[in-house]
Order: structure tokens, then C-alpha cells, then sequence
């Protein structure tokens, strides 16, 4: 009888390991795939009648295309300058904020802090459609002031914040006000410092975000030069590089995708968490 | 039912690649007499909730037999045991209420020992009753204080009529005057039902006020085993003597030479037919009779009043903590004015105690202690 | 206290302008233009006001399309993603040995750019010049008719969107739902243990309604995102999903906004504040049904 449970117990695990590894082939194979089709030649790949899953004569041609035939690294620049740019200005803009109501004391705080969180549920795409407009009036379309500046405030981070904020003890608060330290020196001294693995996780998510953030610059920009990597990407999609170069294409995406998967490997677990944070703070 | 737990060893595997194993339980040996309630004691980390484990089994043992009454149990699954087990954070189910939480177990009876709907009502009921937790029944867990949590947890682990009942640490989240209170009602329960019950404890008030019987252990071994008084009284070791009793047993480097108990120079027993040698002495704090001339000296500290009882707080040079605690009786008075306080010792509160291992270094006749001469 | 508080403003300054300005005043706003006749974004004029948008964007084919769309894309991915990644979570917590491999494998598609990863997806699924596709190739071994899924029948193209929908989704509810499993104490699995309670009961009794607020949280984000889908079908289909028949209520707000059929934001607004009200109506429906049957 005990063989019976042991056997049975081993089929089980036989079985969620093989479930498992199928979900993680279903999870994988799109990335094997687009790095395979990258280092295929464009006559190779048009060739096959029947797909190959390997390939005996990698190339990088397709990368030297995808970067001379369009203007991918200009896509990069413009993706980078527009992620750094507006990161740097949420932080910015968020630090103090959160340390004003984890730590300032006036007046209406717990209502003006419950209106901004009630803001987080207001989706995306009800306010697009006037930032749209106004940006477009104000003349700013295919600028980078028009792509950053709608893009700065996110109202979920400022809450995260504020979380890990009001963690950090009060004593280090007055300690610091009796050796004199001005409330925006203990900010950037003492609570900055102390909720580093915070704010490294705020960063990143929103470096990822902003990566890859579509919607916005797709209505914002259609001149070329000011596109970012999604657009372009979709700009590749639609007119190619001349003929439809699917392995050029892929090689598009692999350099798209390389600089994130490089990010999350890095900052695997920040991610993660913050992640789950998210999710059970909703 | 008694539980016989035989050589059993428990090892873990250590954390770091290279480093041993950790010896959890090290060849325990002892058997739990039936209908009887049994403290396992000792400070944390001293395996015995591991131990509780074993006989639950939800733990293995990695070397060694458990039985439950003659019944090899070793390789059985621990919801094939039938063993109940109080959970030190309770584990009461938070979505399901009292009665659901205490029919839960009923619920999973299968084939012969299946129950109808009415006999599992009417069982839970009686159980509940038992314990006072029947006014309670429709109420969800975070809606009962700490005190009913812990009897629906026990109701629980009684339900299904276990061979034995396990608790670990039952009393250590609750709050002290609780405790009092839970720990008369855990030996009612136990008396009422008569199913042999083991509980973990770190706190020797709780155990020696409740058991029947109580197992010490340290570092993974068990030093003595026996009725709790007995204990008290005739330590095996210095730990033991040190681990049970408050205020705790004063400490003393002490000298046995030619058949007396030297402290420093004071020679405070005669007749002490052990061999000559450095020991370490033990003396309870009821041990101590204040006389002006004893045999004693100590430095006077502080007298607090207890009551019937006088603590006398005082220090000595030899003595391996900085305050000795001494009983008295509230007839004696102390000069609080004195610089010093001298006392006579009452031999059979007196422990001598090998200086290397701590064990027992036993007095071999009665006669001749110092305080007859008082 | 009363003296700090042009200082405690200072500090939330900037947040409360951009707030402002590109949240609130927005809101606002779209209802404006939403209920704003005729309004003409050249010239900025409007003849009047009611619900002539509204009842323009509910007579539009398009719209129609795309709300039916929609509706199929939530109902299809939500459940199934749901039960998905609460099998695949089940099986991550009973399993040690690389575990933490499994776990970052499945992470990886929520780090990916929807719209380059959505063009493998395409190419998976796509004939190229001499072969139906690595997919119809699958297809074929198991004695299948090749499918175009990216040009074809309506229903092979929803295929295609649903399955990239979920494999986008998933790695997020995986690690919800791992971290709400791993949160459960342990001392209700051994109580159940010492008990005999039966596997799948303790599933259903115990592990279930533990992690019951989660799912829920899970379920009324995910019908939240799969109402908002667009990126993914742009991805698989381009930008032109009107005439692929693929649009989904987000896209058509976007058309109208600005692109080929664009140029009116007063049909935008509309759109958008009718996704709004379904989104909103099915979120009450879950917070209700979540509150009968979440225990704690």
C-alpha cells in the first residue's frame, strides 16, 4: 500500500513537471524563434518549404540591414532619450510628493491623498483624447516635450512611495530636525538612502513602461526621426525594408527586446516583487 | 493510549554544503504513559516541538520507532495516526466558522467511519460544549478572542476522538492572566476526556503547575524525565536544577573537602561524604534560614516583601550571578541597616554538581547538616 | 501646523500640476467633448450639444465590430488565463527543484515589447513564400488543413489575438498567484494533513477560499486589461484593424482620434466614456459577486 501512494506520488510530479516545461516551451519559443529567423539569410528563410528550427550558417546580415535600411538606431536614441527624460522627471516630481504625505503635516492631507489615489483608477484612454488635443494645439506634436511631459505622473508609484516613506521611523526624523537638517536635506540624505530598493524598483518598472510605451508616441509623432522602438517597429511592420524582410524584422525585434530582457535579468527579483506589490496593494 | 518513542534520532540538513547535519532529537527514548498529561520542556531550539512533530507525523524520524500503544506508527502518514494537534498560532480555518472549523475534521471521515449529518452536528456540539466555546458556534475566527480561539482550536483536535492530543506551545500567545485561566481549563479538558496529552512548553511555571509528568530536554537530548515535583527536587543536572524553579536556583563555585561544603571560606554543611574536589553548588531559594550567626555571608542588598514571603536579594563573591534570590518566611526580620546577612542552608536544597559536566555529584549520608547545630 | 502647510504644498507641487493638467482637466473635458455636436477640431467650433455622438458611435459598424470583439477577447482570455495560471501556480508551489527557473521563464513575456514580441507571433502563425507557417506546419503533422490565421477567417485571426493575449497575461497572475500561495501558513496544510483531509478537498475548503481575494483581484484586473486590449492586435494584425475586421473598442477610439479616419475627438470621447461605462458596470459585477463569495 505505501508502493501505491509512492507511485502515485511520483506520477504526480512526473506529471506537473512535464506540465510545466511544457508551458515554459510555449514561453520560450517566440524568443528561440525570433533569434533563430535573425541569424537565418533572406534567401534561406524564403526558401524553406518547410520551417527550420536550426540554422547550420548563421549570419548577421540582418542586423546590418536592420540597422542601415531603416533608421532603428535613431528609434533606440529617441527611445532612450524619451525613457531617461521621463524617468528622471517622475522621480522628480514623486519624491516629494510622497514625502509630503508620509512625513509633512497640513491640512486636508488624508483627503488630498485619497482624491490622487482615486485617480488611479481613471483609465488611460478616457484622458488621451484631451491630452491629444492639447498637445496638438499647443503645437508640440513630434517633440520630445510632447512625448514626456503627459507621459511623467504615475499615480500608483507615488503611493508606493509614499508606503515605504512612512516605514522609515519617526526618531530619524527628529533626529535629524535636532541636529538642524532641513526637511528636504533628511529627504534626499536620509529617507532617499534607506528606501533605495524602492525607489530602484519604481525606476526600473517605469524604465520598462516607458520602453515600451506605444499608444501615446504613435499618436503624438509621424515624423520618422521621433519615433520610438515600438512605433518603429510598427513603421518596419507596415513598410519594411522595402520587400518584406521577415529576418531583418526579426532582428529589429531581437534588438528591441535585448536591452529589456538584459534590464529584468539584472533586476530580476526588484521586478518581481514590485510586481507582486502591486498586485496585492491593487 | 501510551506513546513510546524509541532511539528516536531526527536530523536536519544543514543549510550551508558543508557543515553536519543538524541533530534536531538525539536518540529519544521514553515512553508517554496513557491518559496522562506530559509537558515536553526546554528554552527554544531544544527540539521539542521537532519531538511533537515526530509523533504527529508530520515529521519522520530519521533514525529510531514510535509506537502507539503496541502499534509501530514509524512509517505511518500522520492523518493515518489519528492524532489531534493544537497549533501554537491556532490554524483555525479564518473563512469558516466555529462549527464548520470544529466539523471540518468529521467531514473527512470516509467509508465505516463516516458520519451522518446529524451525528457529526451532534458530536461537534458536545465538544463544543466541553471546551464553552457552544455559545460561540456561528462566529468567525477573528471575531473570538484569543482565549476561545485557542478552545475552538482544541475542540478541533478533540472531534474525532483522537489517540492522542498534541499542543504545541498552547499558551504562548495568550496574555498572562489568560494563561492562568487556559491552562486550568487545558488540564480539565485533558482530566475530563482522559486521551493521553503531550505539550511543548518553554515556560517551567506552566508545565510543573499542569502535568502529570514532565520530559526536559536540551540541545536535542532529554536530561530528566519524571513528576514535576520530583524534578524540582532532585535535578539531574545543574541545567535542570537551573531550568525549573522561580525565582531561579542560586549558583556557587564551591570546594568539598574532607566530608564539608566549603563556599569560599565559609563551610556551610558538614558531613558532605563526596570526594574532595572543586564542585558547583546549587541552593534553591527556599534553601536559605536567615541566622544571625550562620555559616553563610553574604552582602545585603535589598529585602522585598512578598506577602507571607520576605526575598531576600543579596551577593557573594563566589556566587555566579550578581544577585542570590533567598525565601523566607515574613516572621524573620532583616536588619535592613547591616552591611551583610548570614544564613544557614537546608541540606536537601543543597545540589552539588560535577564542575566539568554539570552532573549530579550525590550527598552519600543524611546526617550532620549544619542546620541542626542552629 | 498651519504655518507648514505653503511648505508641505511646495512639495506637492509639481505632482499636483501634472495631475492637473493632464489628468483631471482631461476628464473633465472628454465629457465635454463627448456630449459637444459637430465639433470641429480646425476651427474649434461645436453647434450645440447632446448625445448625437453617442448615438453616431453606436450605429457605426466599425464600432459595432469592435465592441463585439471585444466582448469575445474578454470572455475567451479572462476565465482561461485565470484557471491557466492557477494550474501553473499549483504546480510551481508543490515543486522545488528549479522552481526559481520555472518562475523566471514565465516572468519574461511581461518584460517583452507587445508590439515587437506580437510580430513573432505573426510570423509563427503567417505563411511565408513557399510554406503555410511554422504553426499550419504543426497543424498539418496531425493531419489539419493549413489555416491562414493573420489574413483568413474571422475566427482563425481571433484564435491568434486570444492566444497572444494570454501568453502577454500570464506571467502576471502567475506571480500574483504564486506569491498568494506561497502566503498561505503552513499550519492550516499540516492541521488539514494531521485531519486525512483529502487533496482535493483541502484544495477546494482550504487553498481556494485563502487565496480567494486574490483571484478575484485577478479576474476584475484582467476583465479591466482585456477591455483595454490594442497593442496586441496592432501587433498582429497592424494598424488598419478596421478593415481586418479585428478593431477592438481602444482602437476605434484611437482611429477616430487621429490616423486615416481620425479627426474626431468628439466620437472619440464618446467611445471611450462608453468603454468607461462597461468597464465600470462589469467591475461593480465583480466587486459584488466577490464580496458574497470572498471569506475574509
Amino acid at each position: 500500500m505505501k508502493n501505491k501512494t509512492d507511485v502515485a506520488a511520483t506520477a504526480l510530479k512526473a506529471v506537473t513537471y512535464i506540465f510545466l516545461s511544457v508551458w515554459a516551451l510555449i514561453v520560450l519559443f517566440p524568443f528561440y524563434w525570433m533569434i533563430l529567423t535573425s541569424v537565418k539569410g533572406y534567401g534561406a528563410y524564403s526558401n524553406e518549404y518547410i520551417p527550420k528550427f536550426f540554422t547550420l550558417s548563421p549570419t548577421l546580415e540582418n542586423y546590418t540591414t536592420a540597422f542601415t535600411a531603416v533608421p532603428l538606431l535613431q528609434y533606440f536614441l529617441n527611445t532612450l532619450i524619451f525613457t531617461l527624460l521621463t524617468t528622471a522627471l517622475m522621480l522628480a516630481v514623486i519624491i516629494p510628493a510622497a514625502f509630503a504625505f508620509a512625513r509633512l503635516e497640513f491640512r486636508g492631507k488624508n483627503l488630498l491623498f485619497t482624491l490622487i489615489l482615486s485617480l488611479m483608477m481613471i483609465p488611460n484612454e478616457l484622458v488621451v483624447i484631451t491630452n491629444f488635443v492639447t498637445i496638438t494645439n499647443l503645437d508640440l506634436r513630434n517633440t520630445f516635450t510632447g512625448l514626456i511631459l503627459p507621459s511623467v505622473m504615475s499615480v500608483f508609484y507615488v503611493y508606493l512611495l509614499k508606503e515605504s516613506f512612512s516605514q522609515v521611523p519617526d526618531e530619524l526624523y527628529y533626529a535629524a530636525k535636532v541636529d538642524g537638517t532641513s526637511d528636504f536635506r533628511y529627504m534626499y540624505k536620509v529617507l532617499l538612502p534607506i528606501c533605495r530598493p524602492t525607489v530602484v524598483t519604481i525606476t526600473v518598472l517605469k524604465v520598462i513602461e516607458c520602453w515600451n510605451s506605444f499608444v501615446w508616441p504613435r499618436l503624438i509623432t509621424d515624423e520618422k526621426s521621433y519615433f520610438l522602438v515600438s512605433n518603429g517597429i510598427q513603421e518596419i511592420r507596415e513598410n519594411g525594408f522595402g520587400r518584406e524582410n521577415i529576418p531583418a524584422m526579426m532582428a529589429a525585434v531581437v534588438a528591441i527586446s535585448l536591452p529589456l530582457i538584459v534590464l529584468f535579468l539584472v533586476f530580476r527579483k526588484r521586478i518581481m516583487e514590485g510586481v507582486a506589490r502591486g498586485g496585492m496593494k491593487g | 493510549m501510551k506513546v513510546t518513542l524509541e532511539n528516536v534520532t531526527k536530523k536536519f540538513p544543514s543549510r550551508t554544503k558543508n557543515s553536519p547535519d543538524v541533530i534536531a532529537v538525539n536518540k529519544f527514548d521514553f515512553e508517554f504513559p496513557d491518559g496522562k498529561l506530559i509537558a515536553l520542556l526546554g528554552p527554544s531550539g531544544c527540539g521539542k516541538s521537532t519531538t511533537l512533530n515526530l509523533i504527529s507525523g508530520l515529521l519522520k524520524a530519521t533514525e529510531g520507532k514510535v509506537f502507539f500503544g503496541d502499534d509501530d506508527v514509524t512509517e505511518l502518514a500522520a492523518e493515518k495516526r489519528g492524532v489531534g494537534l493544537v497549533f501554537q498560532n491556532y490554524a483555525l480555518y479564518p473563512h469558516l466558522t466555529v462549527r464548520q472549523n470544529i466539523l471540518f475534521p468529521l467531514q473527512n471521515l470516509r467509508g465505516k467511519d463516516k458520519m451522518s449529518k446529524a451525528e457529526m452536528n451532534s458530536k461537534a456540539e458536545e465538544i463544543a460544549r466541553l471546551v464553552q466555546v457552544d455559545k460561540l458556534m456561528e462566529r468567525k475566527p477573528n471575531e473570538l478572542s484569543g482565549g476561545q480561539q485557542q478552545r475552538v482550536a482544541i475542540a478541533r483536535a478533540l472531534v474525532k476522538m483522537p489517540k492522542v492530543l498534541l499542543l504545541d506551545e498552547p499558551l504562548s500567545n495568550l496574555d498572562a492572566r489568560l494563561r492562568l485561566q487556559t491552562r486550568e481549563e487545558i488540564r480539565r479538558i485533558q482530566k475530563e476526556t482522559r486521551i493521553t496529552t503531550v505539550f511543548v512548553t518553554h515556560d517551567q511555571d506552566e508545565a510543573m503547575s499542569i502535568s502529570d509528568m514532565i520530559v526536559v530536554m536540551r540541545d536535542g537530548v532529554v536530561q530528566q524525565t519524571g513528576l514535576p515535583q520530583e524534578v524540582y527536587d532532585n535535578p539531574d543536572n545543574l541545567f535542570v536544577a537551573q531550568f525549573l524553579g522561580t525565582p531561579p536556583i542560586s549558583v556557587f563555585d564551591g570546594t568539598v573537602k574532607d566530608g564539608s561544603l566549603y563556599i569560599g571560606n565559609d563551610k556551610v554543611l558538614d558531613g558532605v561524604c563526596a570526594d574532595n574536589a572543586n564542585v558547583t553548588v546549587g541552593i534553591r531559594p527556599e534553601g536559605y534560614i536567615l541566622k544571625e550567626d550562620g555559616a553563610l555571608c553574604c552582602k545585603l542588598r535589598t529585602v522585598e516583601v512578598m506577602g507571607r514571603d520576605i526575598s531576600v536579594v543579596s551577593s557573594n563573591d563566589f556566587a555566579k550571578s550578581a544577585d542570590i534570590r533567598s525565601i523566607i518566611s515574613s516572621e524573620n526580620k532583616v536588619d535592613t541597616s547591616k552591611e551583610y546577612v548570614r544564613f544557614n542552608l537546608r541540606r536537601e536544597k543543597v545540589f552539588l554538581f560535577d564542575k566539568e559536566n554539570g552532573k549530579r555529584i550525590r550527598f552519600c549520608s543524611e546526617k550532620g547538616g549544619v542546620e541542626n547545630n542552629g | 501646523m498651519d504655518k507648514k502647510s505653503p511648505k508641505a504644498l511646495l512639495y506637492l507641487l509639481p505632482s499636483l500640476l501634472f495631475l492637473g493638467v493632464f489628468l483631471v482637466y482631461p476628464l473633465i473635458d472628454v465629457f465635454v467633448y463627448s456630449f459637444e455636436e459637430g465639433y470641429n477640431s480646425a476651427s474649434q467650433t461645436s453647434f450645440g450639444t447632446g448625445l448625437y455622438n453617442y448615438s453616431y458611435v453606436l450605429h457605426d459598424p466599425y464600432f459595432l465590430q469592435a465592441l463585439k470583439n471585444t466582448f469575445i477577447l474578454v470572455i475567451i482570455t479572462v476565465p482561461l488565463s485565470t484557471i491557466l495560471s492557477l494550474v501553473i501556480s499549483l504546480g510551481l508551489s508543490s515543486i522545488k527543484a528549479v522552481r526559481n527557473l520555472f518562475q523566471t521563464v514565465y516572468f519574461l513575456p511581461y518584460v517583452t515589447n507587445t508590439l515587437a514580441v506580437g510580430l513573432v507571433f505573426m510570423i509563427l502563425f503567417k505563411p511565408t513564400a513557399y510554406s503555410d507557417g511554422l504553426v499550419n506546419l504543426l497543424i498539418n503533422t496531425f493531419g489539419g488543413q493549413s489555416v491562414d490565421f493573420i489574413s483568413g477567417p474571422y475566427w482563425a485571426k481571433m484564435f491568434v489575438l486570444c492566444f497572444y493575449t494570454i501568453w502577454i497575461v500570464m506571467p502576471f497572475k502567475i506571480l500574483i498567484l504564486t506569491s498568494a500561495l506561497a502566503s498561505v501558513n503552513k499550519d492550516y496544510y499540516n492541521a488539514a494533513k494531521i485531519d486525512g483531509t483529502s487533496k482535493t478537498r483541502t484544495f477546494f475548503r482550504i487553498t481556494l477560499p485563502m487565496i480567494s481575494p486574490m483571484i478575484f483581484y485577478l479576474v476584475i484586473t484582467g476583465f479591466i486589461g482585456a477591455f483595454k486590449a490594442y497593442s496586441d492586435a496592432v501587433a498582429l494584425f497592424g494598424t488598419d484593424l478596421n478593415t481586418q475586421g479585428m478593431n477592438t473598442i481602444v482602437g476605434y477610439v484611437y482611429d477616430m482620434l487621429y490616423g486615416n479616419s481620425g479627426g474626431y475627438p468628439s466620437y472619440a470621447s464618446a467611445a471611450a466614456i462608453i468603454l468607461f461605462a462597461i468597464v465600470l458596470t462589469v467591475t461593480c459585477i465583480n466587486l459584488i459577486v466577490s464580496k458574497k463569495n470572498v471569506h475574509y
